[in-house]
């Protein structure tokens, strides 16, 4: 499906599983990965099971908020939120709480295809005048950039290992629908992911 | 008036504090209302914590739902109208992963409030509650606080689930010369 939504910015448009995909191969360090509701952790399931993923199924917007403890629990792992343009929109207020305490091991990313694809497709404010990393910037996250393609993309997330954050990281992607989805076991992915994570024992 | 032979007599912030403590619960995430003053100045001026505020109760309980997997215990701090913010992320996300967050709700709306719209939204805190089947008690003396508050915590962790603690009016505005029912 086109997104033909004006654009404030010139960043090519990109597909969130080639980047989730791109994201991945790049965690060698055991990186946790929290993706949010629907589309975004559909992809992140489908770009390969990771036992340091956490897929959230409900709780829409909180992708964020649960990186962000997260990384509080353990600084020395880094950790990503993998976050939807509706779904940020719903809890912008965690940015700028997240800019305040300024953990360093957290990225935001957000994929934004100005929609809410999963519910019809209508449009999202960022189809209109929201801008992502304007309204990052003004909660006070500095490190805030447009991936402007998919090379853009792999050196911002290499800068997200190498340097300190909070780091926050706007996709504009297109319209694909995921190929698989998550299975609904909340209990047995929160209990993956405290294993993958040293909590619990392997 | 006190000397120093006298006992000193715990106030319900410090109870509170004692369980926290006694519970390694390191982690507190606020948002500000004014009859739980007392306990977040202390909580924010003691480095035992990590504290801060944040712009809602659901950012702040999906902050400790990240935490609480990842082996760092932490509680939220809330007023009643916060409550009711809440049903969502806690069916969707606390109740239905099974995960320990632990919430400290002011009591708001009743004994004596002077906000018809705290106290509408207070009578719908416990239903709710039930509704979810979550583990809640309230703590309305001073000599039940610690007990309340330390057992209700070690339950939420063994039995990995999600649970309030409810602060009455009885407990936080007894002693309080000349208190009203603030805001």
């Amino acid at each position: 499906m086109a997104n033909d939504a004006p654009f404030k910015h010139n960043s090519k448009m990109m597909n969130r599983l080639d980047l989730t995909t791109r994201l991945v191969g790049k965690l060698k360090n055991d990186e946790a990965v929290i993706g949010g509701i629907g589309n975004s952790n559909f992809d992140l399931w489908n770009a390969g099971p990771r036992a340091q993923n956490f897929y959230m199924l409900g709780s829409m917007g909180l992708a964020a908020p649960i990186a962000f403890g997260v990384a509080l629990a353990q600084p020395q792992r880094r950790v990503f939120a993998l976050e939807g343009d509706g779904s940020l929109l719903m809890q912008l207020g965690c940015l700028a709480t997240i800019a305040n305490v300024a953990p360093k091991n957290l990225t935001i990313i957000v994929w934004d295809n100005a929609m809410y694809q999963i519910t019809g497709s209508q449009k999202t404010a960022s189809a209109g005048k929201a801008d992502f990393v304007e309204i990052a910037r003004g909660a006070g996250l500095a490190q805030s950039a447009w991936a402007n393609d998919e090379a853009d993309f792999e050196r911002l997330i290499d800068a997200t290992l190498a340097g300190d954050g909070p780091w926050f990281i706007a996709a504009r992607i297109d319209g694909s629908t995921p190929k698989g989805q998550t299975p609904r076991e909340p209990v047995a992915i929160k209990d993956n992911f405290m294993r993958g994570i040293a909590i619990k024992p392997a | 008036m006190a000397t120093s032979d006298t006992p000193k007599v715990e106030k319900w912030h410090e109870a509170v504090i004692r369980a926290l403590k006694d519970n390694e619960v390191r982690l507190v995430v606020y948002v500000p209302d004014n009859v739980l003053r007392p306990l977040i100045d202390a909580i924010t001026t003691d480095d035992y914590f990590t504290s801060f505020i944040t712009a809602r109760e659901e950012e702040a309980l999906g902050i400790v739902c990240g935490a609480a997997m990842s082996g760092l215990k932490g509680i939220v701090l809330m007023q009643t109208s916060g409550f009711a913010t809440l049903p969502n992320v806690l069916a969707s996300l606390a109740v239905a992963a099974q995960i320990p967050a632990l919430l400290m709700i002011s009591e708001r709306g009743t004994l004596g409030d002077f906000q018809i719209a705290q106290a509408i939204v207070c009578r719908t805190m416990r239903p709710v509650l039930e509704s979810l089947g979550m583990e809640h008690h309230t703590i309305s003396r001073l000599d039940e606080a610690h007990f309340i508050a330390d057992r209700t915590i070690k339950q939420a962790y063994k039995t990995q689930a999600p649970a309030a603690l409810i602060l009455s009016p009885l407990l936080t505005a007894a002693g309080r010369p000349g208190n009203t029912p603030g805001s």
